[in-house]
């Protein structure tokens, strides 16, 4: 009786010894040296996943950060600068400091302003809307309003306005990954820089026609008729095409772009409200349509004391 | 037992209401807006400017490239604009915008051609001529002729097949064209076999056309060199692989050529065409169009001049009836719903079909129950469902080795399914994207 206990507790432990052998030599013949530093870098990553570095997944961003020698070319948009630093101070490369940005929607084309005129009952997708035909309404440049952007976006950083049937961006969600600028088959979407109270002024139009196409088919449409490249002192808006552009570099916010826009299709963004000194001025529904989608943004920067306009 | 090919396909109502009308001249409309992008390729480059006059036929825009075609003015008239339009492709395009002068004759004259059999020219004079007077494939595909004719050497060509099957439902064009011009048509299938060297040629015609079928019997009695067969009615046998199975048992290989297996396809349309531009020097400006639908009453066929607003036609018959949802450029199959009538007639516009509110309405998709017709109707062997399903997942490499690129975009797996799937939408998609692929990788 004792001795069948004994003989099965030292053939366990055998074949307990031998498998532990095995694993041994296997673990120390195939051993595969990974960098410390990978791991290290991978935990600073946002952990997102998104794609926007241009690598599949933060892991392989990270191995790329800590093989590649010159890594300055690399950034993750999502973690942006704070983290691009810390991977220098592990990796002790030189990281370059990039602006941030943010996805801003370029087409004021909602359903008021841009009419529908065709039915269209195939698959909603943008994609596939775009690769059929110029769109619902007469405008072939704008929103299709399927929201290819928002399906793809990992930050719930966009929704579509049912009753304007665009897509809204939340600013402050948006890690500009990239990844709804590539879902867009109409290029609509812009990275844009995000300067600290996140003021903007853009086109929101991409409509190439020439004026009174473009102003038949959309209230808001761009209609090329240069008076902001007249009035902009910094000569940061070009004309190409009919439509104008709004390079945000050179671009000194100083509004008076805004104001000369006669279909209002220059957007301004987070700007404090203007001191009105004529009393009948009407605000025009364009821009009012924006500010009450920046309206949640715009709560943060309300704190701050406007300052007067430039 | 009659021909046709062996795998898939499908029978949808014919609605061939127009088979018995004789094709009508429709008289040159006021302004003609002539798209430069009508063939499948390189677009043609402009060669006109704004205030120009020009003639009937002359060269408004040259081939910009080996795969392009020229574009003859269909009217005499003054070119008062280039403009941006939209064409059937849904998008703004390129336009050329001619006033036609109407105290020119020339542009309301009937143009008398009387049957000339003789060819006088040779070889090459004819594939010139067939390459300046813009001819394309007329059936549709729009695919440049001359193209398909320039055969290389160690392409043997020994079979000329004549595409008269008119498999589309409501479409009569070809149909009328056949039996209206039967003795032009064999000439002009006598002048490509002399210009390719060609000792066979069998023209394909469905079984629903037979006084088609007797006519051009009867005109080619004389060369026994072309056939007539007539074929089992069959949704798609318009289709160059499906006819060339159907006729001649061959099976043109996955991303080849008719031309692999010794086979050239040429429209019964396209075929007139060569004889008007190879016999009298005529270049593609006009072409037959079926105006119908359910219930337009005065539906017909059509002399149309290239560049013609699709207004127009719809007027001739009478107007837009109550309740139009949908006008098709082409086929209820195949074609293409326009944005707006302003469209013009372009050189693939077959026929114009209006649909009213109750047909045009797509019905709800639903889930995929797997009963399979889709596949039982392919007529390229493909599983529809799974090409679907791969393209709306985004997995673009497996729908390539899946053959996603062999589909001929006929719509039989949409036509069957029960449960109403968007299928060719998204396989058309796909193979958006795999293309894209394979340039970016080449």
């Amino acid at each position: 009786m004792i001795l069948s206990v004994i003989y099965s507790a030292i053939l366990l432990s055998s074949i307990g010894m031998t498998a532990a052998i095995i694993l041994f030599i296997v673990s120390k013949k195939f051993y595969v040296y990974e960098d410390p530093k990978i791991t290290e870098v991978e935990d600073i990553l946002p952990a997102a996943n998104c794609a926007g570095c241009g690598s599949p997944g933060c892991r392989a961003f990270a191995e790329k950060l800590v093989h590649t020698e010159d890594i300055s070319e690399l950034f993750c948009p999502v973690g942006g600068n704070e983290v691009m630093k810390e991977v220098a101070k592990i990796l002790g490369k030189e990281v370059a400091e990039k602006d941030p940005t943010v996805a801003v929607l370029r087409c004021q084309g909602s359903c008021d302003m841009r009419p529908k005129t065709t039915l269209y009952q195939g698959p909603r997708t943008c994609a596939i809307s775009a690769m059929v035909y110029g769109g619902e309404t007469e405008c072939q440049y704008g929103c299709l309003g399927d929201g290819d952007c928002v399906e793809v976006c990992d930050f719930d950083a966009m929704y579509m306005d049912e009753e304007s049937g665009l897509p809204v961006i939340i600013t402050d969600k948006c890690t500009s990954c990239g990844a709804c600028v590539k879902a867009c088959p109409r290029d609509i979407i812009e990275m844009r820089p995000k300067n600290k109270r996140d003021l903007k002024i853009f086109v929101g139009c991409l409509n190439e026609d020439k004026g009174g196409i473009a102003k038949r088919s959309c209230d808001v449409a761009c209609i090329g008729c240069s008076k902001c490249v007249d009035v902009c002192p910094k000569g940061a808006i070009t004309m190409n095409n009919n439509l104008a552009y709004i390079d945000p570099v050179a671009c000194a916010l100083c509004r008076k772009c805004v104001e000369v826009c006669p279909t209002h299709s220059i957007i301004e963004t987070n700007f404090p409200p203007k001191k009105v000194k004529k009393p009948t001025e009407e605000k025009p529904k364009a821009a009012k349509l924006e500010v009450e989608k920046v309206a949640v943004v715009k709560a943060n920067v309300e704190s701050e004391k406007p300052k007067t306009d430039a | 037992m009659l021909k046709t090919f062996p795998k898939g396909g499908v029978h949808p109502e014919e609605n061939k209401f127009t088979s018995s009308k004789a094709i009508k001249r429709m008289s040159a409309p006021k302004v003609v807006y002539v798209p430069i992008a009508q063939h499948i390729g390189i677009p043609s480059e402009i060669v006109v400017d704004r205030k120009d006059k020009v003639e009937i036929g002359q060269v408004v825009a040259k081939s910009g490239g080996f795969v392009s075609s020229n574009i003859h003015s269909p009217v005499a008239g003054t070119v008062t604009k280039l403009d941006m339009m939209v064409d059937t492709s849904g998008y703004k395009k390129q336009c050329i915008v001619i006033r036609t002068d109407q105290k020119n004759e020339a542009n309301f004259e009937e143009p008398n051609f009387p049957l000339k059999k003789e060819i006088t020219m040779n070889q090459k004079d004819i594939l010139q001529h067939i390459k300046d007077s813009g001819i394309v494939g007329l059936g549709g595909a729009t695919f440049p002729s001359h193209v398909k004719l320039d055969l290389k050497n160690d392409n043997h060509v020994d079979c000329l097949i004549i595409n008269g099957v008119e498999c589309e439902p409501y479409l009569t064009a070809d149909h009328r064209l056949m039996l209206e011009k039967a003795d032009e048509i064999i000439v002009g299938i006598q002048i490509l076999m002399h210009a390719l060297h060609i000792h066979e040629a069998v023209i394909g015609i469905e079984n629903n056309k037979k006084d088609a079928v007797a006519v051009l019997k009867k005109a080619a009695k004389d060369d026994s060199r072309i056939k007539v067969a007539a074929l089992k009615v069959k949704y798609p046998q318009g289709s160059e692989k499906q006819l060339i199975k159907a006729i001649l048992k061959r099976e043109v290989p996955k991303g080849g050529l008719p031309m692999d297996v010794g086979v050239i396809v040429h429209n019964v349309g396209t075929i007139f065409a060569i004889y008007q531009a190879v016999q009298y020097d005529q270049p593609l400006i006009e072409r037959v169009v079926t105006v119908t639908g359910k219930k337009i009453e005065n539906a017909s066929n059509f002399w149309v001049k290239i560049g013609t607003p699709i207004k127009d036609l719809v007027e001739e018959v009478g107007g837009l009836p109550e309740g139009t949802r949908k006008i098709v450029n082409g086929g209820p199959m195949m074609g293409k719903a326009i944005k707006n009538t302003d469209v013009p007639v372009t050189k693939g516009t077959s026929g114009i079909l209006v649909i009213d509110e109750e047909e045009a309405s797509r019905q709800e998709a639903k889930n995929c129950i797997r009963c399979g017709q889709c596949v039982f109707v392919c007529p390229m062997g493909l599983e529809p469902h799974l090409l679907m399903n791969l393209s709306e997942k985004g997995l673009y490499e497996r729908a390539a080795s899946e053959d996603v690129m062999t589909c001929i975009e006929c719509g039989s797996c949409s036509y069957v399914c029960p449960s109403h799937r968007p299928l060719l939408d998204y396989i058309r998609f796909g193979k958006s994207i795999v293309k894209k692929l394979n340039t970016a990788k080449n």
